[in-house]
């Protein structure tokens, strides 16, 4: 029991070393922009840089749009497959894989090709349409983990008999999904938000050819070009998806909290 | 007209007829059981009732109204279920409240509704918990209030007590019937425990491999069982293969002894073989007075039950099983030693397909 409790904590300091170690490392050098002592004028240049506002806003605007409509998207489908259409199952998991199996690089590709200009559906002739089809491809790059996450949840409670009970006290099956199923699928909607997030904050090959200002493309850029600023934007973004994992599972407890507060 | 009416229901799933020709009318506030093993269809049927299965054929109707194409949302059928199924994410005043809420009643009539409810299951106090917080019996309450808020017309339990350990059981059927007796609500209760069934019901549906075998009160199941399958699973029966010599004077013989019946037998050809079945309850140790049936034999086991003896007489190839009341102040019968059991004329009941299963 003792040695059990000892080897895990061993184990325990060799991750934290392991995982620990680099982010240091890259603090620490982002602090040596001027010469002979530690300042923050690296993360003050970072800041300053309009770009890095703009293409930050970006992303979490985009990223948000993702979260929710592929959260639209993929409850309604995994619900239905679980319910009605189980012998379904194999092959919505095996196109929700698709994207971990096509690399992004020939997705946009294909997407370059197919909503060119001059072809029947333009929409990379204007920029908000462009937008929109980079949405589109967060949702699909975002498909694996989201539809895992929310399968997983949809697994953890008994689906058929709760809708059945729903059914047997006179409700439809849009107040079924939203006032029975998705509440409690919250943890698994938050986990899945998280994934999205951090999947598209980042995204650089999409963003980069289909020409949008977007956070991945900005980070390549800065560093491709600078040297202390990488490292302090590297932080940074840690620091804010850290930061969005915490509120977002405070913002979940709290529901419940609010929920109870309210009955009937 | 009765109140619900259920006619000549089948359901197949693929190649698997799992119901057919279930023919039912049960009266208002009636508290009717389906009892059968796992498999005979009991719970499709309750399912088809519920409208969450669809028939192949045949017709259900409620207070004279067809439901058969109804759908589960549009029947005001309140429906329990074994696993509980409460809403995880509401307290229990809001799982109880749902239904009313999504009926759009006002919101003062639902407050007062939970309350009726939840002093009706002896839970007052638990409205602000949550599920997770509640035990597997208090969980079930919960369910069975939710299911009655809505004024159900009929209110389904599909084995509602069979994820409970066997105290909780007890109290909990009990405090089903009671509520179901106060409100009046005409009720269908699926459960294989026979014992169950027994206990709560005003009738029983003995249900085998999609069929109804038998259809009556619980006094008449348990002791004018019509078929083999009836007899063999609602108590402990003997069953035993007698031989007819006579059916117009009512005599047979069972393993080379002739014994008297007193009904039954009519239109049986002599020579034919029929089965008998025999409560252990009926049958006494002893010689026994003139008029009753004397069968010799020996004592092949004895098992001592507690309040009850249950002995094993073995004939030839049959062997009946008798129970006597244990007496402290007698030992109980030796093994191997040869008796003489007896028992009423009328106590040997001619079993419909007498070789079937």
């Amino acid at each position: 029991m003792r040695r059990a409790r000892w080897v895990s904590w061993l184990i325990m300091a060799i991750c934290t070393v392991y995982f620990a170690t680099p982010l240091l490392c890259t603090f620490e050098f982002s602090l040596r922009l001027k010469r002979g002592e530690y300042s923050f004028a690296a993360y003050e240049n970072v800041f300053k840089d309009s770009r890095f506002q703009e293409t930050f806003l970006y992303s979490t605007v985009l990223s948000a749009a993702t979260i929710v409509f592929g959260t639209l998207l993929v409850v309604p489908t995994a619900y239905w497959v679980q319910l009605r259409l189980p012998r379904l199952r194999p092959v919505v998991e095996f196109l929700t894989l698709m994207p971990l199996v096509i690399p992004a690089i020939i997705l946009v590709f294909g997407y370059v090709r197919i909503y060119n200009s001059s072809s029947i559906l333009p929409m990379t002739s204007a920029s908000w349409s462009t937008d929109m089809l980079l949405g589109c491809s967060y949702i699909t790059l975002a498909l694996p983990y989201m539809y895992r996450a929310i399968d997983t949840g949809l697994q953890s409670i008994d689906v058929k008999t709760l809708t059945e009970a729903a059914e047997s006290l006179g409700a439809k099956w849009p107040s079924i999904l939203f006032g029975v199923i998705l509440p409690n699928l919250r943890v698994a909607i938050v986990s899945s938000a998280f994934l999205t997030f951090a999947t598209v904050i980042g995204e650089f090959t999409m963003a980069s050819l289909l020409d949008r200002p977007a956070f991945g493309p900005y980070l390549q850029l800065i560093g491709a070009s600078r040297a202390y600023e990488p490292s302090a934007l590297a932080v940074i973004t840690f620091l804010i998806t850290w930061g969005c994992m915490g509120v977002i599972q405070l913002l979940g407890r709290g529901r419940r909290g609010s929920v109870s507060a309210s009955a009937y | 007209m009765a109140f619900l009416e259920i006619e000549n229901l089948r359901k197949t799933f693929g190649a698997n007829t799992v119901v057919q020709g279930f023919d039912l009318a049960v009266e208002k506030g009636e508290f009717i059981s389906f009892l059968g093993p796992s498999g005979c269809g009991k719970t499709t049927t309750l399912r088809m009732v519920a409208g969450f299965e669809q028939p192949d054929s045949g017709r259900i109707a409620i207070g004279n109204k067809d439901v058969t194409g109804l759908r589960a949302n549009q029947r005001q059928i309140g429906m329990v279920f074994q696993s509980y199924a409460l809403f995880p994410n509401m307290t229990v005043a809001e799982n109880v409240a749902y239904g009313l809420k999504i009926a759009r009643r006002p919101a003062a009539e639902i407050r007062a509704r939970v309350e009726e409810m939840l002093a009706l299951i002896k839970l007052p106090s638990m409205a602000q918990r949550y599920p997770h917080q509640l035990s597997g019996g208090q969980q079930q309450r919960v369910a069975l209030a939710r299911a009655l808020s809505i004024n159900p017309q009929v209110l389904l339990l599909d084995e509602p007590l069979s994820a409970l350990d066997a105290k909780i059981r007890i109290s909990l059927r009990e405090e089903i019937r009671a509520v179901q007796r106060k409100l009046g609500i005409t009720t269908i209760y699926v459960t294989h425990d026979q014992e169950e069934a027994l206990s709560i019901s005003d009738r029983i549906v003995v249900m085998n491999e999609g069929r109804i075998d038998q259809v009556g009160t619980p006094f008449e199941i348990y002791n004018r069982p019509k078929t083999r399958f009836v007899a063999s699973f609602v108590g402990t029966l003997n069953i035993v293969q007698g031989e007819v010599l006579d059916a117009a004077l009512g005599r047979i013989q069972i393993d080379g002894q002739e014994v008297k019946v007193s009904r039954g037998l009519n239109g049986l050809a002599s020579g034919a073989t029929q089965a008998f079945a025999l409560r252990p309850e009926a049958v006494t140790l002893g010689e026994g007075g003139d008029g009753r049936n004397r069968l010799r034999g020996t004592i092949d086991q004895v098992s001592f039950l507690g309040s009850v003896v249950r002995i094993r007489v073995r004939l030839k190839d049959n062997a009946i099983l008798l129970d006597t009341f244990n007496n402290p102040n007698l030992t109980p019968p030796e093994f191997g030693s040869a008796v003489a059991v007896n028992f009423g004329t009328e106590d040997l009941l001619v079993l419909e397909g007498g070789e079937r299963g």
